[in-house]
Formats: structure tokens, sequence, C-alpha cells
């Protein structure tokens, strides 16, 4: 394990095995308990580093931590560093007085957790930065294809929607494909990076197509306000032809699962009854992220010597 | 004292060991006469085995007075630009206010006369405040003190075509020339870094390539529609350098310059988000490198510029798209140039006076700067020594900012001694009391 979590792509395959593997035996040490909470942390403090809006990332983590027993500080930093006078690495600075054991960080500039990681002697966790990675994301998502799929070396996984501004994406190629997986993207030509060809995932215009017998299908969240660039001509149309509706959803193959990061824009890249179906482990997701989040800080603070 | 100067022993453009002489402000003698001609107490330099050139010109400086006096001022500026090697500096109009009227471009070139380590050649804004609406008074900064003849709105492109034809039209009158920061506005909307693979990997909205060569493109056919002079600021990619070479064949009035910092950093240098390394024009890929540096090789790029760009720390220590983009380059370039051109045997030391002193000067309209070192030419003289060796450390820098690229590396090539009209500003790689060269004035300005 490195020493911050910055990236998917930082994560050998024997590393995110052993990061599951954590979560899923802290899942099985707290499912007997009645109190939820492991005293593994006890004394250590984790601030949540926000300088963007996101609840449910926060309350996540939060709750991660707050099982764990650490002490949880919310450090709420929106709006841009520079404009409010203070930078970042003067906040840095002051989270590194306050004696801050591990700094997540959501930011809207890709790589400032990062630049961060340059200026604290804790450890950092991205907890999404710009349109550049989200990696617990990726190990919660692969966290729960595992739980449904077991070994995802083979599997094949789509990937739809906004991948260009898509951290989420990012992260996951990246994770899926050490672990094995077989990933196609599947977006419109304008919502694909430039340097897409040099992924670890193939790529395809034609959702239908892509669908037929994949073993899961993740929808990515398509953004309102990107609609000013030009991505695509009309909500309706994006739909569509990139919408998951109850037709797209039986191409996959019977065992097949349905993912969405959230939050959903229903109707319009995933339709009411997909995601409420009963191929849909959305919900699971959010409550496997707490988990993994868990293994992730724990497994952070246990490298040098929090006591197992 | 006497004034004059005997350099001893150094190679003019690399070629046989001479003496020379500086005295009243030119190249009084060369070879067996200099030494004879030297008075007593004239001032001497050991030349053995430097390579001596016209005092590099440098057509794109950001000095940063009047506005951001906290990142460079026209002295500190000037300072390295001597260290550097450079005579005289063309600065950048993006000040606050903007250099768009006679006053401002004026104030600056009498800050400069002031310092007198280089002659500080001031550029006009194209548009009033750069905000690319209407045209600045172009002629009253022509006939100003400062005899401004490049125009530009750097920083930003100048893109509307009408607005690009009438400058192009209205500067034929007094001779001057419209050097473009070719970025078509609406492909770089938000753009941070160079758009390709290493953009998507980290989530960085991309600048891409197509945005300067179409701008460049339109730029030459309206150049040659209107019969114009055309400059292009930066040059970065391969495709640029095609998109020149074919306007050239074709007879277009253009010239183009690139940077030295574009001659050797890639985009991958990005990985770390250090905005150090943040510019405009972006660091581009490997091969657009390969591209630039044969293109300035063969005359398809005109000139080095350094588009030196300080900036305060707290605008370079951040996040990197809060970043502002640019870094440090008057003190740096020549090391680059011979590091990136001269040792690989792309380009020989009259190359090397050609795309620093020579095509600049000719470019901005200096005429007693880029001259050949020739008995009777202004002694604006650069004395380099190809064997030196040195480590970049921007705190040791003479700019009041520090936001160098090359921190930490060891560059090829030192300028021991800058002269600007046969009176040293720079000795030993050290700077000689500004006071002293203030004494001198311009010759052909005034
Ligand atoms: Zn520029």
């Amino acid at each position: 394990m490195p020493r911050h979590l910055l990236s998917a792509g930082q994560l050998s395959r024997d590393a995110v095995e052993h990061l599951l593997d954590t979560a899923q035996r802290i899942d099985q040490a707290i499912a007997g308990r009645e109190i939820r909470k492991l005293p593994t942390l006890r004394g250590r403090t984790v601030v949540n580093l926000f300088y963007e809006d996101s609840t449910r990332t926060r309350i996540s983590f939060e709750v991660a931590a707050k099982r764990l027993s650490a002490d949880v500080i919310n450090f709420s930093a929106k709006g841009s560093s520079v404009s409010k006078g203070e930078s970042l690495k003067d906040t840095a600075w002051t989270l590194q007085a306050m004696g801050a054991d591990i700094v997540v960080c959501r930011h809207s500039s890709s790589g400032a957790p990062q630049r961060l990681s340059n200026w604290v002697e804790g450890h950092v966790v991205n907890a999404g930065d710009g349109t550049h990675e989200h990696p617990t994301q990726a190990l919660l998502d692969a966290y729960t294809l595992r739980r449904h799929l077991g070994d995802l070396a083979g599997r094949r996984i789509v990937v739809v929607g906004d991948v260009l501004h898509s951290r989420v994406a990012r992260s996951n190629v990246l994770l899926l494909s050490t672990l094995g997986a077989d990933v196609t993207l599947v977006a419109p030509p304008t919502l694909l990076p430039v340097g897409v060809a040099a992924w670890p995932a193939q790529v395809d215009y034609d959702l239908d197509r892509a669908l037929r017998g994949a073993d899961a299908v993740m929808m990515l969240r398509v953004q309102r306000e990107r609609m000013g660039g030009a991505f695509f001509p009309t909500e309706r149309e994006y739909s569509r032809r990139y919408g998951l509706d109850a037709r797209r959803r039986d191409l996959i193959a019977g065992h097949g699962i349905v993912l969405h990061p959230g939050p959903m824009n229903r109707g319009m890249e995933i339709a009411h009854d997909v995601a409420d179906g009963p191929n849909s482990v959305i919900v699971e997701q959010v409550a496997n992220g707490v988990t993994v989040r868990m293994a992730v800080l724990y497994t952070l603070l246990a490298n040098e010597g929090a006591g197992v | 004292m006497s004034g004059t100067v005997l350099i001893t022993g150094t190679r003019p453009y690399g070629g046989e060991a001479v003496d020379v002489l500086l005295a009243d402000g030119v190249v009084a003698a060369i070879g067996a006469d200099a030494a004879a001609g030297a008075d007593a107490d004239a001032l001497r330099v050991d030349g053995a085995g430097t390579v001596l050139l016209p005092g590099l010109v440098d057509l794109h400086t950001h000095l940063r007075e009047p506005g951001r006096e906290d990142a460079e001022t026209v002295e500190t500026g000037s300072r390295a630009a001597a260290l550097g090697g450079y005579t005289a500096v063309f600065a950048m109009p993006n000040t606050d206010p903007t250099a768009d009227t006679a006053g401002v471009v004026e104030q600056v070139f009498r800050l400069g006369q002031a310092v007198g380590l280089v002659d500080v050649q001031p550029i006009g804004a194209v548009t009033v405040g750069r905000r690319g609406e209407r045209l600045a008074e172009l002629a009253a900064m022509a006939d100003s003190a400062a005899n401004v003849r490049v125009f530009s709105d750097d920083g930003d492109c100048v893109s509307d075509p009408l607005l690009m034809r009438r400058s192009l039209e209205y500067v034929k009158t007094f001779g001057g020339v419209i050097a473009q920061h070719a970025q078509e506005p609406r492909l770089t909307v938000g753009a941070q870094m160079h758009e390709g693979d290493v953009s998507a990997r980290l989530g960085m909205v991309g600048w891409p390539a197509v945005a300067e060569e179409a701008i460049i493109a339109r730029d030459c056919l309206l150049t040659d529609h209107v019969d114009s002079r055309l400059h292009v600021c930066h040059l970065s990619t391969a495709g640029s350098v095609a998109v020149i070479a074919a306007a050239k064949a074709r007879g277009t009035r253009v010239t183009a310059e690139v940077t030295p910092h574009h001659l050797v950093l890639t985009d991958t240098l990005a990985e770390d988000y250090d905005p150090v390394f943040k510019v405009n024009p972006p660091l581009r890929t490997a091969s657009d490198v390969e591209a630039v540096r044969r293109g300035l090789a063969d005359g398809t790029i005109d000139i080095v510029a350094t588009d030196h760009a300080p900036h305060a720390p707290q605008h370079k220590e951040c996040e990197w798209d809060q970043a502002s983009p640019g870094m440090l380059g008057l003190q740096t370039a020549l090391s680059v140039v011979v590091d990136t051109m001269v040792n690989p045997g792309l380009l020989d030391w009259r190359g090397v006076a050609r795309v620093m002193s020579e095509n600049p000067a000719a470019i901005g309209g200096l005429v007693d700067h880029g001259r050949p070192v020739a008995v009777g030419e202004p002694a604006n003289l650069t004395l380099v020594d190809p064997a030196a060796e040195w480590t970049v450390r921007g705190a040791e820098l003479a700019s009041l900012s520090a936001n160098t690229p090359f921190e930490g590396h060891v560059l090829p090539a030192r300028v021991v001694a800058t002269f600007l009209r046969g009176r040293p500003t720079v000795l030993d790689g050290r700077l000689q009391d500004p006071t002293a060269a203030a004494a001198t004035t311009p010759a052909g300005r005034s």
C-alpha cells in the first residue's frame, strides 16, 4: 500500500486484493456486533477536507472513520482557495498543526490531493479531484462487483456515459484492468477523452452492441451543466442513445448487475425501473462504500503500526 | 577612465581566437590592431575559450511593470536579461494598466533607460485593454518616444478575424508587425495543458494543437490578403511548423518564434501537478519538441524568444488549475539553446547569433542590436563560455520570481560578460553597477 491513496492506478493487484479482503473481514467482524464499531483507530485523527460539496462522500468517510473510533474533523473549505485568501499550502500547515493522521481531500482541481501530499506529514486520501480520479469509488465498485461476480478476471464490464469528465470512470478503468477485467467504455465521441485509445479499455459508440452478454454495466452521471459544451444535442437524444432502460438492461447476462455511483438523473442516464430493478446494486454500493473506506483508513494507518 | 575594453583571445561566432577592442560604444578593432589600440587603463577581459556573439535580443519578455511589481520590475527583469546575455528586450504589454497608449509605453521605455542594463523596447497592445474589441491607438504608440513597432495582445489571441485583418493593414503605415498569440479561444475554454494522452490520464482540460495551428493558418492567409507582416509568438506544435513552412514557401511575410522551454520540455512534466510546468501555450509532446528543433535549425522558425513570465510564489504554489501560466527564461535561454541545438549539432554559433540576436532585432525594428561582430558596429556584445556548466537555482536568479522549470538542472554554457554600447553590464558572470551603465544613452533612438 502506498503512503497516500491518490490514484487507483498506483495500486498493484496485490494491494487491491488486500484492501478488498480487508473490507470483507471488516464486514464480517461488524456483522456479528450489536455496536457496529471497532476500536482500531482510537486516538487517531481523520480530517475531511472538502473543497467541493459532496454530502454523500463526506458522510461515507465520516461514518467509516467513526466506526473505527477515530476522531473526525470536518473541514469545509468550499470555493477557490486562492479567492478565499488561504492557499492549499497554508491549509496543509494548519492540518499539520492539528495533528491530522489522515487527510481525506475532495477538490474541484485535478491533482489537488497530490499537491497536498507534498505538504502534509499524514496520509492523504483522494476523495475525488476535479475530473481526475475517485479511487475509493473504484474500490467500492470493485468490492460490489466481486461480491456478485467473484473473481473479476475476464469479466466484461461496460462503463457508459460522460467518461471525459468522470473521475469515477478513470479510476474504474485503472482498477478493473488491474484486476484483469475486460472494460468497455461506451459514450458519444464528444464525451471520450482524446487519449482514450491508450487506456486499458475497449471503446464502443453503440450501447446495445456493448451490453450483449456483459457481466455488469456501470452508468455514469451526466452533468446537466455540460449541455453548454455542445457535447450532445439534447437530453432526449442522449437518453435515447445512451440511457439504460429495461430493454437494454435485459441485454446483459442473466447474472449481470447494474451500478451507478449516484446521484442519479432518473429518466436521463437510467430509467426508474432499472435503478430500482432486480439487477440493481446501487443501494448496496453505498453500504459497501463505508466498508471499503474503513479498509482504506485502517490499512493506511496499520502500515505504521496502528495495531490489528 | 577611458571606457575602452580589450577582450583578449575570444572567438567571434566560435571562429579563430582574436583580440577585440571596444571604444566609444563601437567595435573599434578586431585582431592584430586591437591590443595596440588599447590605452593603458583599458579594461582587459580575458576571453580565452569564450565565444563572442552579438548581444542577445529577446522579442518576448514579460517585465510585469507597471502593475505586478511583486513578480518583476523593469529593473529586476533588466538584471536577469543582462545576466542572460541580452542587450535588448521587448516588453509585452499585458501589464496593469495595459501598455495600450503612448503614455504607458513611454513610461516603460523610460524605466528601461533609467536602469540602463539593457534597452527595453515596449510592445504595444493591439486592442484597447487587450480586450479584443477595438484597436488601440497604434500610430500614437509608434510615434511616441518609445517608437513602438511590434504590437501584440499576448496572453490572449486577437481572435476576431476582422480586427486581426484591420490591425495587419493599419501597421503597414509605419512598418509595424502584429505578434500573434495564436490560440483559438473556443477550442481552449478552460484548457490547462496539452490535449493528449497525458491530459486524459491526469483529468485536465486539454489545449489541442489544432487551436494554435488553425489561428496561424488563418492569420497567414489574412497577411497574404492585405500584404502585411505577421509574427507568430511561441509556436509549439509540429503542425504549426508545417503551417509556417507552407506559408513561407508561397511567400507569406511571416516570422515565427519558439521558446527555449518548448525546445526541451514535454507535457509529461505535468504528472506531479506542479504548476511550475504550467505555461501557455502548454508543453507539448516529444515529437512536437523534435519538430520545433528541426524547424529552428532549418529556418522555418526564425527566432528563439523567452516568453520570460515571472510569477509571485502564491500564483505557483497552489492547485494547477488555479496557477498562473508562465515560466522564467531570460537567464537560462542561451544555455537551453546550447543544450538542445548547438551541442547536438543542429545549430552553430552563427546560427545562435541569427536566431537569438540578428533575426529578433530585425523583426522588432531595432537598428543597433543584432549587428555583426565587425569593426564600426555598435558594441552590443555577449561573451559566452561554452565549456562552463552551472546548476540552476531559482532563488539565485536575478528575477524577483523563482518560477524556473529548470530548478536543480545542470545546464551547459554560461554568459561570462555582456556589453551594452561598449560598457560591461556583466563581467565574470556578475552584474556591473547599473548606475554607471545608466550614464549612456541609447544610440539610434531619440
Ligand atoms: Zn503568449
